[in-house]
C-alpha cells in the first residue's frame, strides 16, 4: 500500500515530529511504500541542517535526513512555508537574494501541489500536527 | 473511519469531536493516551463510546506517561507496526488536531 505523510508540526516542539518519523519507519518495516513525506507550517523546520540538539537528545533534522538516505524517501517542503521561516536551498538563496543555504540533506522545496498529488496517488494520507 | 487523537481530553477537545462522528475506531497517541487511563475522568466517556467504537492507544506513548499497566478495560494496546496496520484497515482517517 502506498502512504504519504504530511508533518505540520515543528521538531521539538510537542510530539508530532517525532511519531510521524516513528510512523514512517513502521510502514517501511511493514513493507509499504511511502510516496511522499510533505513539510507544511511549522514542519518545515524539520529541515533545517543547522540544528544543534544537546550530544544526549535525538537528532531530529539528522534522523530525517538518514532514513531519507536509507529509503530513497521523497521529502517535501512546502515553498511558501520555507520562506516565511528562513529554510532555504540554492534556488530559493539566489531567487531571494539571500546570502546562506540550510536545507538538510535529502529534503527538496517544492509547492502545495506535491501535498495535492500525495493525496491522490497515495492510498492513505497520515496527518501529524499540534 | 480510524479517528487518530493526539490531544489529552482534559486540555481539548479532540476526542469528544471524534466520538460525535458515530462510529469507526479510535487511536489514542501521544498526550491523546491520557484518556485511557483507568480511573481518570475520561473512563466512563472511553467505555460509554465502546458500543460504537473500537478503541486502541499506542503503546510507546502509554509507557512514556506510566500508563501501560492501567490501560481502561476493552482498550487495545498496538506499537507503531499496529498503528500502520490500522491506517491501512480503514479506508479513511482523521487527526484531530
Amino acid at each position: 500500500m502506498k502512504f504519504a505523510i504530511l508533518v505540520n508540526e515543528g521538531p521539538y516542539t510537542h510530539q508530532a515530529s517525532d511519531t510521524a518519523y516513528q510512523f514512517t519507519k513502521a510502514v517501511l518495516a511493514k513493507g509499504h511504500e511511502v510516496f511522499r513525506v510533505f513539510f507544511y507550517h511549522d514542519g518545515v523546520n524539520n529541515a533545517t541542517r543547522l540544528t544543534t540538539p544537546p550530544q544526549d537528545d535525538r537528532n531530529i533534522v539528522n534522523r530525517w535526513s538518514k532514513l531519507a538516505e536509507e529509503h530513497n524517501l521523497d521529502m517535501v517542503v512546502c515553498v511558501a512555508a520555507a520562506q516565511r521561516r528562513g529554510i532555504v536551498d540554492e534556488g530559493e538563496m539566489k531567487r531571494n537574494g539571500k546570502d546562506a543555504t540550510n536545507l538538510a540533506p535529502g529534503f527538496r522545496i517544492s509547492g502545495l501541489g506535491q501535498l495535492i498529488e500525495a493525496g491522490i496517488q497515495a492510498d492513505r494520507l497520515v496527518v501529524f500536527g499540534d | 473511519m480510524l479517528h487518530i487523537i493526539n490531544k489529552s481530553p482534559y486540555d481539548r477537545p479532540a476526542l469528544d469531536s471524534a466520538l460525535n462522528t458515530g462510529e469507526g475506531a479510535i487511536l489514542l497517541i501521544e498526550d491523546g493516551v491520557y484518556a485511557a487511563a483507568k480511573g481518570g475522568a475520561a473512563e466512563a466517556k472511553i467505555k460509554a463510546a465502546q458500543g460504537k467504537f473500537k478503541v486502541y492507544a499506542l503503546q510507546a506513548d502509554l509507557e512514556a506517561r506510566g500508563l501501560a499497566d492501567r490501560v481502561t478495560d476493552g482498550v487495545t494496546a498496538v506499537d507503531y507496526g499496529g498503528f500502520v496496520d490500522l491506517v491501512a484497515e480503514y479506508k479513511t482517517n482523521q487527526s484531530w488536531l
